[in-house]
């Protein structure tokens, strides 16, 4: 199998969430989402509250990963950043890495150029948080520290009991 | 591929249904977020044709309970069936933890779910995956119907490793919720046998 299982520690998703808070407040944007490209949304900042954040984390893993496909057809590894712009909210999309994506929703408070000169600042630090995140996984999944090492069936029983 | 967060105390795995074109995942998916809690189910989206074929996929996020204080979520999947879809299924398997396989019973549909079934497992192998270690589940969709095939002879074709299997009628929603309890429990415990070794070898339920 490829890749098991991804754990985010609490230090590291607090280092992610200072990072995109940061650069929410940087770059006048509405909302910065971070989502892993099997969909999962990892973590999100700014004034989007109440937005459906597990049906975008979907949907914009699918839109990467059908770009991604787009760009194989044409002999690109990948288009690392793409752009939607809306009447209103435009989103400005960039990979991070190999794994995650980071996702920028802003309106006429910002613009394209700040977004992408504030996206091109913290990205790299985003990515290293990554990177590192998942080497701790790894190591910890080499040393069996799972935390559902120890359920049992029954645990998973009671999952369905109700 | 399981994502932990410590942070949220919360573990998101993810379920894709396959199956040829008109099995019925899509239905199964429906049927699931009909008859669930508001509270347990999130929006079901579903990316189709105008003539509600599956384009992309359909996405349903499941909050199940907690296991020892970890807020337990699956998102299911289901991959457009038909033929010509191949790389959007290619990209819906990436990070796949559970495959429920949905075969349809009629028996004018044998051939199409054969080469479905190959499908699959050439599309898993291409991201790493083998079906033979990756929990998974087979459905034998449409049993209701008078054409169906015989039970035996579905699981002889789409079962030889005789992993969890199950009758169902989609559209009625019999044998739908047995089989994502199955595939669910499943992952749980390829989760539990991925924390207990780190060779991961038996990883089938």
């Amino acid at each position: 199998m490829l890749e098991s299982q991804f754990v985010m520690r609490e230090e590291d998703s607090r280092e992610v969430h200072a990072v995109i808070e940061r650069l929410a407040v940087d770059a006048r944007a509405r909302g910065v989402f971070i989502v892993d490209k099997t969909g999962q949304l990892i973590g999100e900042a700014g004034e989007m509250t109440g937005i459906d954040s597990t049906s975008l984390a979907s949907l914009a893993a699918g839109c990467v990963a059908a770009t991604g496909g787009l760009a194989l057809i044409f002999g690109e590894e990948e288009f690392p950043t793409h752009y939607h712009q809306g009447e209103r909210d435009n989103l400005h999309i960039t990979l991070l890495g190999e794994r995650m994506i980071l996702l920028v929703v802003f309106d006429e408070r910002s613009s394209l150029g700040l977004v992408r000169l504030r996206v091109k600042k913290n990205g790299p630090e985003l990515a290293r948080i990554f990177e590192d995140a998942r080497k701790k996984s790894d190591a910890n999944a080499a040393s069996s520290g799972s935390p559902f090492a120890d359920i049992t069936d029954e645990d998973i029983d009671n999952l369905f009991s109700h | 591929m399981s994502f932990i967060n410590y942070s949220a105390k919360e573990i998101n795995c993810k379920i894709v249904y396959y199956g040829p074109g008109l099995c019925g995942k899509t239905t199964n998916l429906q049927h699931i977020y009909a008859k669930t809690n508001p509270d347990v189910k999130g929006k079901m989206i579903s990316l189709e044709t105008e003539t509600e074929r599956t384009l992309f996929f359909d996405f349903l996020p499941l909050a199940l309970g907690e296991i020892r204080g970890f807020k337990t979520r699956f998102h299911l999947y289901t991959v457009p069936g038909q033929v010509f879809y191949d790389a959007s299924r290619k990209l819906i398997l990436k990070g796949v933890d559970g495959v429920v396989f949905v075969a349809d019973s009629q028996i004018e549909r044998m051939e199409a779910n054969i080469e479905s079934l190959e499908n699959l497992k050439i599309n898993l192998l291409d991201q790493g995956y083998d079906l033979d270690t990756l929990p998974y589940v087979v459905q034998y969709n449409k049993r209701d119907l008078p054409n169906a095939a015989p039970l035996e002879e579905m699981r002889r074709l789409f079962n030889p490793t005789q992993v969890p299997d199950f009758e169902a009628s989609a559209a009625t929603g019999d044998g739908v919720f047995e089989t994502l309890k199955a595939v669910a429990k499943g992952v749980l415990t390829n989760l539990k046998n991925m924390g207990q070794s780190s060779s991961s070898s038996d990883a089938r339920s």
